[in-house]
């Protein structure tokens, strides 16, 4: 069987090396070639591909963020030049990464990889999420969050994300009066946000806390945040202390 | 050596120092011991530019016990004894003085000022020099930092362009050998300038432009048509001297967070001009403003600012705008020229 790849580079040479190789090998068929990550996340919802060879550093969209927007199962191998992360990316979510430049017998170890990981019955449960905030540089908060909406990709930047909020096994992400859905865990995005912008004031709410108006009594031992807007968000008792050592006590 | 000996101005001012010393000293001891005026300073001015070079001599000894070191005892009994013993040959001195000039025990009256003086002058000599290797440490300190900043830069050449050029040459060699051949030497001639640049204080801007054309040309292979590169400098600015790789991290930058996070490229454009004595150059680029905020934000301009800085003081400005999706930089600092 032939595995169906696509290449995503937003240099013409480095996807055309990787094309003639590829051809060579001849047990691979590219099914499409992409230069960003808006193409790329396009190309695999409609292409459906077994292979993904990604880039990391690229306009738009990285590579991080790509595999944050597609879904499983597809078999990743990160392709760059020096990325002292490109090992990290690996082990949490890639078959394999290869180094720029790289050989064929390289490649076609990586290939060999990615046909016993596709040929495996029970694939690895991944997340593809959860599994590029592992990949992410550790210490590094995210300054924005990317979100697929049927074939559209949104782009929301910290400073304009409001509140996010646990629904089942996705979090609603509330920016400028709309709401975007993404499939994460609300533990995942908040050890990815910036601690000292955003606060988990519930189990089921982070808050970004320049958007506060106001905490306000709501029963005996219970409070709500009113955020600029209006809206009311709960508080839990261990969320309004987290608050306070935050904002400090006259909130 | 003592630095001192090695600026001739400074030992004048020095020796000088202590001439208004003797001056000094000898209105001091003219009323205990009664002694006319030419007598006081033919006693008072060979001793004083005598003890002027034994007042160099804690140069050595605070050297061997500088401040803050565990040894603060053994600091105390070698700077005392030192002062008892200089001390001593001053008084010694003065005394041999007083008999060639035929003062004979007339000086005795005033010996408990000499020595009250001689200590002090001493003592006040090794003060001074703890303050100069102080001085000096810190210059040291401010080279060292420059060095490494400058080092600092030169492995910032990063390996992502270079991991990235060896592929496009890998990608080249079977379906362009030529252009690959070209782009070697391409890399190599920018790899072999970088390399020269750092051992040296200052290049002329044309080598430094000639770097960045190079940087410029080998970007051009791997982005293609991504990148379009204007180019306006006069040819006024040629021989002005500028910190080597001052220009470098912005024309990177300017790829960097510029062109490579445009999906259909831009323009770099770089100016320079030569205005009241100044050099004035502008480096403009167009970005994404949606993409998210460079990583390790800013080093490569906080360093060119600070080189800027430690060379040119107060004199030299580095502007950055961002507007709309331009992003520019400006320097501006005075073109000196090396006559030749």
């Amino acid at each position: 069987m032939k595995l169906r790849a696509i290449i995503v580079d937003d240099e013409e040479l480095a996807r055309q090396i990787l094309r003639e190789y590829l051809d060579k090998a001849g047990e691979v068929e590219i099914v499409a070639e992409c230069a960003n990550g808006f193409e790329a996340v396009k190309a695999v919802g409609e292409q459906r591909p077994d292979l993904l060879f990604l880039d990391i550093q690229m306009p738009k969209l990285d590579g991080f963020e790509v595999l944050e927007l597609i879904d499983p199962p597809v078999a990743v191998i990160f392709v760059t030049a020096y990325d002292q992360y490109a090992l990290k990316a690996f082990d949490a979510a890639a078959v394999d990464y290869l180094l720029k430049p790289f050989s064929t017998e390289r490649l076609g170890k990586a290939l060999e990889r990615a046909r016993a990981l596709l040929s495996d019955p029970q694939p690895r449960a991944l997340q593809a999420s959860d599994l590029a905030a592992a990949a992410r540089p550790p210490g590094q908060t995210l300054e924005r969050v990317v979100v697929k909406d049927g074939t559209k990709v949104h782009i929301i930047p910290i400073a304009k994300l409001d509140y996010v909020e646990a629904q089942d096994d996705y979090i609603a992400l509330h920016s400028e009066k709309k709401q975007y859905l993404k499939q994460q865990t609300i533990s995942s995005i908040e050890a990815q946000l910036d601690p000292a912008r955003f606060a988990r004031v519930h189990r089921s709410y982070i808050v970004n806390l320049e958007r506060i108006a106001r905490i306000e009594p709501y029963t005996k031992d219970s409070r709500v945040a009113v955020l600029q807007d209006g809206t009311q968000l709960a508080v839990s008792r261990s969320g309004y202390t987290r608050l306070k050592e935050l904002l400090g006590e006259n909130i | 050596m003592h630095p001192i000996f090695r600026n001739t101005t400074m030992l004048g001012a020095y020796l000088g120092l202590w001439t208004i010393l003797a001056a000094a000293m000898a209105a001091l001891i003219r009323i205990p011991a009664d002694l006319t005026w030419s007598q006081a300073l033919s006693v008072a001015v060979p001793l004083c530019l005598f003890y002027a070079f034994v007042c160099l001599t804690p140069w050595y000894l605070c050297r061997a016990f500088p401040l803050g070191s565990a040894r603060v005892g053994r600091l105390l009994i070698n700077q005392v004894g030192a002062a008892v013993l200089a001390c001593a040959l001053w008084i010694g001195v003065a005394r041999l003085l007083a008999f060639a000039t035929d003062l004979g025990p007339q000086l005795n009256p005033a010996i408990p000022q000499l020595v009250v003086l001689g200590l002090l002058l001493y003592l006040t000599s090794v003060a001074l020099h703890y303050a100069l290797l102080a001085v000096e440490a810190s210059r040291e300190a401010a080279l060292q930092t420059r060095d490494a900043e400058l080092r600092a830069l030169k492995s910032q050449i990063n390996p992502h362009f270079l991991f990235n050029c060896l592929n496009s040459i890998s990608a080249l060699t079977s379906t362009d050998p030529v252009r690959a051949r070209e782009m070697c030497v391409l890399l190599s001639d920018f790899l072999r300038k970088t390399l020269g640049l750092g051992e040296r204080e200052s290049i002329t801007w044309r080598e430094e432009l000639e770097l960045a054309r190079t940087y410029l040309e080998v970007e051009q292979v791997r982005f293609g048509a991504r990148l379009q590169v204007e180019m306006r400098v006069d040819d006024a600015c040629a021989e002005c001297q500028v910190p080597p790789l001052v220009l470098q991290p912005l024309i990177e930058n300017a790829i960097k967070h510029g062109i490579a996070t445009m999906v259909d490229g831009g323009i770099v454009r770089l100016e320079g001009h030569v205005e009241n004595g100044n050099l004035a150059v502008r480096v403009e680029n167009s970005f994404d403003p949606e993409a998210p905020s460079p990583r390790r934000h800013g080093l490569g301009l906080r360093n060119v600012r600070s080189r800027l800085q430690t060379r040119f003081g107060d004199a030299a400005h580095l502007n950055l705008a961002a507007e709309d999706s331009r992003f520019s930089a400006e320097m501006i600092f005075p073109c000196h020229k090396i006559n030749p």
